[in-house]
């Protein structure tokens, strides 16, 4: 079942309404009632996605999912779209900066946040075969660039290494994985060699590969389209806090604002999350440390 | 004959209510439980179709407490129809007890789901009442809510929402005691025509004295030509059968020393069941 709270064909799930009727619902606008509904619904076995743009699924209904997902552990797939700014000039209102904090810090949740339009694909295939509750984080949209060209193998809670490097590992997750790439190019061109790491699964956290980062890495980069507060930053530094001999950690992201709502790479570019500006802040942080 | 047995089941589930209340020695939600007890009784050891040797089976009815304090009125009912045991039922609040202040959802012991957050039940109820429909199951979903959870936007949206998916297979009781945690709902957020709102949000509706045995049974029983989901409004005491704890918001959340434990089973009397 796909339900939407009366965002299904700004969704894209127009197709799927006219060519599976039976497996879609409308709830109305209302999703608190969509994510209990869809408990229900899964409790007698349907695989539900539950969907919504990311303020309305994960904070209007964030309760909803606590009890529902979280404490009882429902197979409902709760799927935010357009999470991040991509919302634009549609605003605050509309932006999901800090979705994944809220989501993560609910026991039981597995949080997923697709690097590309192919990964959103796999990641949907592998939550659909994944018992139990998940929040999925779309960020970007239709025209997000390319990270993966190739066949690949996607698995829930395993990173997956994009670049080889000797000086300093990129982790990132959702649009910031095609930009940490092309940040790694242009730090190439100055003679820094950076590796590449997809955190697609915010939560559980794959600690094998941060613990590989860490082995040779003199930094470590997390970028994310999200507040710089509890997302994949909060969570890498988590894990790394209680080692006692770690290389430093840049955090980028969206500041702890309600930032002036603009074009979307407008955005982008002005809070520093585009690969020049990534690679100047990495170019920073090295002379600082 | 089924009245006399919900009946005495109603009776016996009081007791219980008092002697787990008093052996855990804590504050409990004695008020709302009390309030529920004939209803439960009707649901438990009436009209519901349950397997209690099979609690997990497939064509059961399903209960939802969406009310999750009313946990007393929830235990005893489920003790009254076998689906927990007497040595089960006297862990209530005790450490790592499965009997809490709140329903932890257990499908073996015929706990639905977890509750305890006001304005839950009703949507997880139109989900399973849903899916039998799709599923074309014959078995029905009941869920109980209060009269101040009422007070939840969550719940008028799920209300907006059984009507519009014509859920006949979905019973909402409403145990309306008028009380609510900080006092008289009617001074909090009243209200009002419960009735005519369900009525006006496209429910069939009944409205009855929740401690009727006959009118409840009647109620569960009542049929509607409108495809739509039921509710029926239970006017209850808070309290009731206890002449201290009846409409004394005091019981709303508290303990039963052995002074008060005595004088409240002395007014219950002797039970048959």
């Amino acid at each position: 079942m796909v339900m939407s709270a009366d965002l299904g064909n700004s969704s894209g799930l127009d197709r799927f309404k006219a060519t599976y009727p039976e497996k879609f619902l409308n709830i109305g606008i209302a999703e608190q009632n969509m994510i209990g509904v869809a408990a229900g619904l899964a409790k007698e076995g349907y695989n539900v996605f539950a969907t919504s743009f990311a303020p309305f699924i994960a904070m209007r209904s964030s309760e909803q999912i606590r009890m529902n997902l979280g404490y009882m552990e429902m197979n409902v797939k709760a799927v935010a779209i357009g999470s991040g700014v991509v919302m634009a000039f549609l605003g605050n209102s509309h932006y999901g900066i800090e979705d994944a904090a809220v989501m993560r810090a609910i026991p039981n949740l597995t949080v997923v946040c697709p690097a590309d339009c192919a990964e959103i694909v796999k990641a949907v295939y592998a939550a659909a075969a994944h018992k139990g509750p998940m929040y999925i984080r779309l960020t970007g949209g239709p025209n997000n660039p390319i990270v993966y060209s190739d066949e690949y193998e996607f698995t829930i809670g395993k990173a997956i290494k994009l670049r080889e490097g000797n000086d300093l590992t990129f982790i990132a997750h959702g649009t910031m994985v095609y930009e940490s790439l092309e940040a790694a190019k242009i730090l190439e061109t100055e003679g820094i060699s950076a590796a590449v790491i997809n955190m697609h699964t915010l939560k559980p956290i794959d600690t094998t590969a941060i613990d590989s980062a860490l082995s040779f890495s003199k930094a470590i980069v997390t970028v994310e389209e999200h507040s710089i507060i509890g997302g994949l930053g909060a969570a890498v530094a988590e894990y790394t806090a209680k080692l006692s001999k770690r290389p430093p950690q840049l955090s980028l992201g969206l500041p702890d604002a309600f930032i002036d709502a603009a074009e979307y790479r407008f955005m982008l570019t002005r809070e520093g999350l585009v690969a020049p500006k990534i690679a100047a802040s990495v170019g920073s942080f090295l002379k600082e440390i | 004959m089924d009245l006399e047995r919900i009946s005495a089941a109603a009776r016996f589930m009081r007791t219980k209510i008092l002697e787990v209340s008093h052996q855990c020695n804590l504050s409990a939600h004695l008020g709302g439980g009390l309030s529920m007890v004939e209803v439960m009784a009707a649901l438990y050891t009436g009209k519901m179709r349950l397997r209690p040797e099979d609690p997990r089976w497939e064509d059961r009815d399903r209960f939802i407490l969406s009310k999750g304090h009313g946990v007393l009125g929830y235990f005893t009912a489920l003790l009254a129809a076998g689906l927990i045991t007497e040595e089960k039922f006297a862990t209530f609040q005790t450490n790592e007890s499965d009997l809490i202040a709140h329903p932890v959802m257990n499908l073996d012991l015929g706990v639905e789901s977890s509750n305890g957050s006001l304005g839950h039940g009703l949507s997880m109820a139109i989900g399973i009442a849903l899916a039998a429909k799709k599923k074309a199951k014959d078995f029905k979903t009941f869920v109980l809510l209060g009269d101040g959870e009422c007070n939840e936007g969550s719940v008028w949206e799920a209300v907006l929402s059984a009507a519009q998916l014509r859920l006949d297979n979905l019973t909402a009781i409403v145990d309306y005691n008028k009380l609510q945690s900080d006092g008289d709902s009617r001074q909090i957020l009243d209200l009002g025509d419960l009735a005519g709102k369900f009525s006006a949000f496209g429910w069939n509706v009944c409205e009855i004295d929740g401690h009727d045995i006959t009118a409840v049974v009647t109620a569960l029983e009542q049929k509607f030509d409108r495809t739509a989901p039921k509710v029926i409004i239970a006017n209850t005491v808070k309290g009731k059968g206890i002449s201290f704890m009846e409409n004394n918001n005091e019981w709303h959340h508290n303990r039963l020393t052995k002074a008060n434990y005595d004088l409240a089973m002395a007014e219950l009397g002797p039970t048959s069941a």
